[in-house]
């Protein structure tokens, strides 16, 4: 596992608790999450169903809500959670470190 | 009827996102009996929402190639009989007679047959186009060049739709509507007035509180005449003036109609074997204190499709979700959750420039609708959780849904 495939991201506190943003990298876009309990995760930033960023969504709990037709993901596995949506979303890994979240985008 | 029955018949009469969601529900809550699905269109299911939108304006052929239900009938053993068209029900035998002579018997039969474009009544009102099917956006697309002159009959969704995305194609566009705003059937005055500023800003030119009194075939153009004695040349017209119910196969065989075909909340019609879903079916709405409403909307046929399966296996299940419908016009993003026209007050939520919430209050304060238009990064996380909060009867302080820096999903957890 090469160092360079982590990628600084953002602040830590960038993110509300149980909230996400969008973080873009190289022409690809991330959605980056944040869990009420300050566990932090990354996923594909676009919704499997239609290319919408999914960080215009709501968070409850470990489900991130697609804005467009709630489609609903949880983003700690990126398992879609029913219709509309059927594929899965990818994931990458996240660590924090000295108050940086940093997401392998390669992984 | 139990799940363990493989010998039972289920069909679905419309082979639409309801009745595709159906028939998938059906596998997924254990149903191992045939089922068949009964369409008039040559395509399995689709997503019609986009056909209005990005379908006609950027070309984007994968956002109707079919749906993720559709993509699973093979694998479930799901039977898709396209092209067909079902005569007639004769319900004391239990079954259906296809057009083209093929008779289906059922033991359980859910009609989720849609509705239909509504034409304009008056003279030369066919020489208008009208949007429901793939096919029929085809044909709109092939028009749809650049420097061609369109009127658009109906300030509604699809009408306000259609000229955007006419406008964004290059066409010089018109919009005729009869009232004198523009989306008064769906949306309040505040958002109707951004949709509209929006739409002029694109060169949309508006004929408010005007009808269309005929259209005549000019050969080198097509003339549309208004109540106002104004008269319009187009190379294309196209009318976005609502949608009618298709109700005749439930009606000729007896069945109760009610603005659509009549269920109960359980999306069960009057015959107890026979269930309806979906643009074609009026039902009760326990989260709207039982009113009787048709909704012709892209998550109201899923989720009647879903919860009729359950149903048809034996469930309970009543209405679990509010009204609500999107719509996209240019940037702007529109959402209706609840109905805003039974409230009795609204406080308005700024977000943005051109980006609005309001919630809709009744008179004891409670939330019970949100529609709001802006970009969708700014109004989306707000007005789903005002759909929460709407379905917690909540009745929040109007202070601070009107401050745009409160966190809206702190009053969720109060």
């Amino acid at each position: 596992m090469m160092i360079g495939n982590w990628i600084d991201a953002c602040a830590a506190d960038d993110i509300e608790t149980e909230d996400v943003i969008r973080f873009d990298h190289e022409g690809r876009t991330f959605a980056i999450y944040r869990t009420e309990d300050d566990r932090y995760f990354a996923t594909a930033g676009q919704c499997t169903h239609e290319a919408v960023h999914l960080a215009s969504g709501l968070v409850m709990g470990t489900i991130i809500e697609c804005p467009k037709h709630n489609g609903r993901f949880d983003f700690t596995s990126g398992k879609a959670k029913g219709a509309p949506v059927c594929v899965d979303l990818r994931t990458f890994p996240v660590k924090v470190e000295d108050d940086r979240v940093y997401v392998q985008v390669d992984a | 009827m139990t799940n363990e029955a493989a010998t039972g018949k289920i069909v679905i009469v419309g082979a639409g996102e309801c009745g595709g969601r159906a028939a998938v529900a059906l596998r997924e809550r254990g149903w191992k009996g045939k089922i068949t699905v009964v369409g008039e269109e040559t395509l399995p299911p689709y997503e019609r929402p986009p056909l209005s939108k990005g379908f006609l304006s950027n070309k984007d052929e994968t956002s109707t190639s079919g749906n993720g239900d559709a993509a699973r009938f093979g694998a479930l053993e799901i039977e898709h009989l396209s092209n067909v068209k079902v005569e007639s029900l004769n319900r004391s035998a239990h079954t259906l007679s296809l057009a083209d002579g093929r008779h289906l018997s059922y033991d359980r039969l859910l009609l989720a047959t849609g509705a239909s474009a509504r034409r304009p009544s008056v003279p030369g009102g066919n020489l208008a186009l009208c949007l429901r099917t793939r096919a029929d956006a085809e044909n709109i697309r092939s028009r749809l060049l650049p420097r061609k002159k369109v009127v658009i009959i109906g300030g509604g969704l699809i009408g306000l739709e259609l000229a955007a995305s006419a406008t964004i194609l290059g066409c010089s566009v018109t919009l005729i509507e009869r009232n004198d705003k523009v989306l008064s059937r769906c949306a309040p005055k505040s958002i109707a007035d951004i949709v509209e500023t929006r739409h002029r800003a694109e060169g949309v030119r508006f004929i408010l509180g005007a009808g269309v009194t005929s259209i005549e075939d000019r050969t080198d153009a097509l003339l549309v005449s208004t109540t106002t004695g104004l008269t319009l040349n187009a190379d294309v017209v196209i009318a976005g003036i609502g949608a009618l119910p298709n109700v005749a196969l439930a009606q000729v065989a007896g069945l109760a109609i009610e603005n659509g075909i009549s269920t109960n909340e359980f999306l069960q019609t009057s015959d107890p074997d026979i269930f309806a879903a979906g643009d074609c079916a009026s039902t009760i709405h326990p989260l709207l204190d039982g009113v009787r409403l048709r909704l012709e909307s892209w998550r109201s046929a899923l989720e009647q499709g879903e919860r009729a399966a359950r149903n048809m296996l034996g469930g309970d299940v009543g209405q679990g979700t509010l009204p609500w419908f999107w719509s996209d016009q240019f940037e702007l993003c529109l959402q209706v959750v609840g109905l805003p026209q039974t409230a009795a007050a609204t406080v308005e939520r700024w977000l943005g420039p051109d980006a609005l919430l309001n919630f809709h209050l009744d008179g004891e304060g409670r939330l019970v609708a949100a529609s709001a238009v802006g970009q969708l990064n700014l109004i989306a996380k707000d007005i789903r959780v005002a759909e929460m909060l709407i379905v917690q009867s909540a009745r929040p302080d109007p202070r601070l849904l009107a401050e745009p820096g409160y966190r809206l999903k702190t009053l969720l957890a109060a």
